[in-house]
């Protein structure tokens, strides 16, 4: 059996827990009474607001204008009356501002049709994707329009996709391939209209076989030119960094883009969001939720509306079957731990996980073992870095390639100290910036 | 994985060896390595009371304890691992700042420190019980290193190798390793029974530096467990296999490339110190490429002093030798980054087209 391509440098492989959820398919959450819409949903500046305290709003309505260049517009996921604008506080722990709406359930339901799309040129499918809002749902949410547009004198050889999902206990993109493979490829194809792009590579972790199955099918049912590359498992593949350099073998420098060497990525539920906005002009207004982990009591993968809050997801989850040590948006890896049930779902939300303790050895001093340069896929020296932070050198940790570290958890899962490493890294970036 | 599991699991590997190391010289050698455990965990643990750089429950302090005693000779007077211990825990390890902050191998250091301080305390080497069948009532003896040391200062003996040597003085080896002896050189290979006898541990030296083989097998156990890997153990003994096989014979004026290499690979605290000792977290490099450079410096510092120097084991002196060297490797020798630009891409990109 020959091995399957990966990336070479560093990663780990922790317990990926799939099997809780990703027999289970998308099931559509019913339309919460009130949805708390945040203006910050995606990398860059807030959006402006468009409505006031009590304009109505109609389901996939503008409101929130993007405010510079590096931003989004926000859409009403249901219709209803703007009941107040107030101040929240996202997982992430970001404050800003959001639109809270009171869902009319007896609204008119607003349907969006599929409409032909091959007339469209590349300039208006780009504001097409721009207008409805569209952003990177693997997590990061940067503005797709802005990644998609390809400046003059750089050229696109490869448009790479993202249907890695290497956090633990995630399924949600795993489902998106199983059950709308036709739309996220029509996705990867407008986008690589878009970006113009030479060749398309999919690129999928071997624990999702039935997936890579599915997409390979509907490939060739499409007649379209796009290879679906089955990796090794993982952890933190999917990573842009570590993506491209298992699909295309190429590394991307410190400080430059995918686009230095000659690459767009975008997540497989981006894609599904780009044909959504340009194929039926349905702005990003909802996407699916692992809700899992051992203290929920049924793990689901949920369509969900911008904006419902976390507890309305649990109770669809028939809450809690024990009190959990953490809940977590996103992944164990790289979520972020919160307590709060009416933060709401935003367009980054890819999981809620109601996880249960573990048993935990106690802090000791760094044992100098090594074993965290040793999976650290940037190649960076983890155990020196968190003696500079911790002794409040941030100068010379900004000099020994802090800024590259990706924050990813590979150093901190390993270490055998239990060092909070991750904390350490954050604290030192904020720090180091000053 | 965590620190303590670590410490205890080194501790398992080097059981083995420990217990041979019991069984071949007897009730002494067990009590050895008592006491020698019970000083460095009573120490730390008096420590615990002072300061808080100490800690006993990671077992860094039994782990010492026994290595300190796997590495004194079962003839060392009773205050030895005391000696040993005492310096270990509190002069090496607590005044740097306890655990993770040496930068000098704790046990190695103990051992140094009697060795020098209270050599005629400890110079009984005694006979394995596995050979005192075949030597008669001999009680003590030297050790390979030392026979073969003496002989070539003496310059009893030219052109000879360490086996040749040694049987010339007639040392004695066991039946076993006769056997073996003689079934390799029924099928065309030369292996001597003296080396037979170093691996497998029928040869007199510190109680648990003998048996090669078991402490192989220990090495093996913490690969597997992803305690240690192999860089620090391979690139020791590869660049002393290679030094003492291209220069070995020459100082019997043998010539270049005839050292031998077995016999000398399986003496002393070779393996121990190069499975269990330089492989020591707290005092080696951080970073693989680094690891590789302290193996082949300490291997090279070990040729040097077992082969030219005037002692006859080498070991622990080229492994704290090389730790002083270790802070400067850490600072200097890094990981390749990601991404990092050997060649810019411009460069590149006109080569393609």
């Amino acid at each position: 059996m020959s091995r399957l391509p990966t990336f070479r440098k560093g990663g780990i492989h922790p317990h990926d827990y799939k099997e809780l959820s990703c027999s289970a398919p998308v099931e559509e959450l019913p339309c919460p009474d009130e949805l708390i819409v945040p203006l910050s949903q995606h990398l860059g500046a807030p959006a402006k607001p468009l409505k006031a305290k009590g304009d109505p709003v109609v389901m996939g309505e503008k409101i929130g204008e993007a405010s510079s260049f590096i931003s989004a517009d926000i859409h009403a996921p249901a219709s209803g009356t703007v009941k107040e604008i107030r101040s929240i506080t996202l997982a992430n722990s970001v404050v800003c501002d959001a639109i809270v709406i009171t869902v009319d359930k007896e609204a008119e339901p607003v349907s969006f049709e599929k409409q032909d799309y091959d007339s469209l040129s590349r300039e208006e499918m780009l504001a097409i994707v721009k207008d409805m809002g569209v952003v990177g749902t693997g997590g990061a949410t940067f503005p797709t329009n802005v990644k998609l547009m390809v400046p003059k004198g750089k050229h696109v050889q490869h448009l790479v996709i993202n249907g890695v999902e290497c956090e633990p206990y995630l399924t949600s993109d795993h489902r998106l391939m199983l059950e709308r493979s036709r739309e996220v490829i029509e996705g990867i194809l407008i986008a690589q209209r878009i970006t113009e792009a030479d060749t398309v590579i999919i690129g999928v972790e071997n624990n999702k076989p039935d997936a890579i199955d599915v997409l390979k099918q509907t490939v060739k049912e499409m007649h379209v030119d796009v290879t679906v590359m089955a990796l090794e498992v993982k952890y933190p593949q999917g990573d842009e960094k570590q993506l491209l350099k298992a699909t295309i073998n190429r590394e991307i420098p410190s400080g430059k883009l995918p686009l230095d060497v000659g690459a767009v990525v975008l997540n497989v539920g981006t894609a599904f969001a780009i044909y959504e906005a340009v194929a039926k002009r349905k702005p990003l207004i909802d996407r699916i939720v692992t809700v899992s982990g051992e203290a929920m009591n049924e793990k689901k993968n949920v369509r969900t509306p911008i904006g419902t809050t976390i507890g309305t997801l649990i109770d669809f989850a028939g809450g809690f079957s024990s009190i959990p040590e953490k809940l977590v948006s996103g992944g164990p890896m790289m979520g972020f731990a919160f307590y709060d049930h009416a933060t709401p779902v935003i367009k980054g939300t890819s999981g809620l996980l109601a996880l249960s303790s573990r048993k935990k050895a106690p802090q000791t001093a760094c044992i100098r073992c090594g074993k965290c340069i040793a999976v650290c896929p940037m190649g960076l020296q983890p155990t020196k870095l968190y003696r500079y932070i911790d002794n409040r050198r941030y100068e010379e940790a900004m000099q020994t390639d802090l800024m590259d570290c990706k924050e990813c958890g590979c150093c901190a899962y390993t270490c055998p100290a239990q060092l909070p490493l991750v904390h350490a890294m954050k604290l030192g970036k904020r720090l180091g910036r000053k | 994985m965590s620190t303590s599991k670590i410490m205890w699991n080194v501790s398992l590997a080097l059981l083995p060896a420990a217990m041979w190391g019991v069984y071949v010289f007897g009730f002494r050698a067990l009590l050895i390595i008592l006491i020698s455990i019970a000083s460095s965990v009573g120490f730390e643990y008096l420590l615990l009371k002072i300061s808080k750089d100490a800690s006993v429950q990671d077992g860094s302090a039994f782990l010492t304890g026994l290595l300190i005693g796997m590495n004194l000779p079962s003839g060392a007077s009773f205050v030895i691992p005391v000696l040993a211990s005492a310096f270990a825990i509190f002069v090496v390890k607590w005044t740097f700042g306890g655990l993770g902050a040496n930068w000098m191998n704790p046990a190695l250091a103990g051992r140094v420190f009697v060795f020098f301080s209270f050599t005629n305390l400890m110079n009984t080497y005694p006979m394995p019980r596995t050979l005192t069948s075949s030597a008669g009532d001999a009680v003590a003896g030297a050790t390979y290193l030392s026979s073969v040391k003496m002989a070539m200062s003496d310059q009893v003996l030219t052109q000879a190798s360490g086996s040749q040597v040694l049987s010339h003085l007639g040392t004695v080896t066991t039946g076993f390793a006769q056997q073996v002896s003689g079934l390799f050189s029924s099928i065309g290979m030369n292996l001597s029974p003296y080396t037979v006898d170093a691996f497998f541990g029928n040869i007199s030296g510190s109680l648990g530096e003998v048996s090669a083989f078991l402490l192989l097998l220990g090495g093996i156990y913490m690969l597997v467990r992803k305690i240690i890997t192999w860089h620090i153990p391979v690139s020791f003994l590869g660049s002393f296999i290679l030094l003492a096989w291209a220069f070995g014979g020459l100082r019997n004026g043998n010539g270049l490339f005839s050292g031998e290499i077995l016999l000398p690979l399986f003496s002393g605290g070779l393996m121990l110190g190069a499975i269990f000792m330089a492989t020591d977290m707290v005092t080696s490099p951080v970073t693989y490429r680094g690891m590789i450079l302290y193996g082949v410096l300490i291997g090279f510092f070990t040729f040097l002093i077992r082969y030219y120097g005037s002692l006859p084991e080498s070991v622990s002196l080229a492994i704290i030798l090389v730790n002083i060297f270790v802070p400067a490797i850490d600072r200097y020798v890094k990981p390749r980054k990601f991404g990092e630009v050997i060649r810019p891409v411009k460069e590149k990109k006109e080569e393609r087209a």
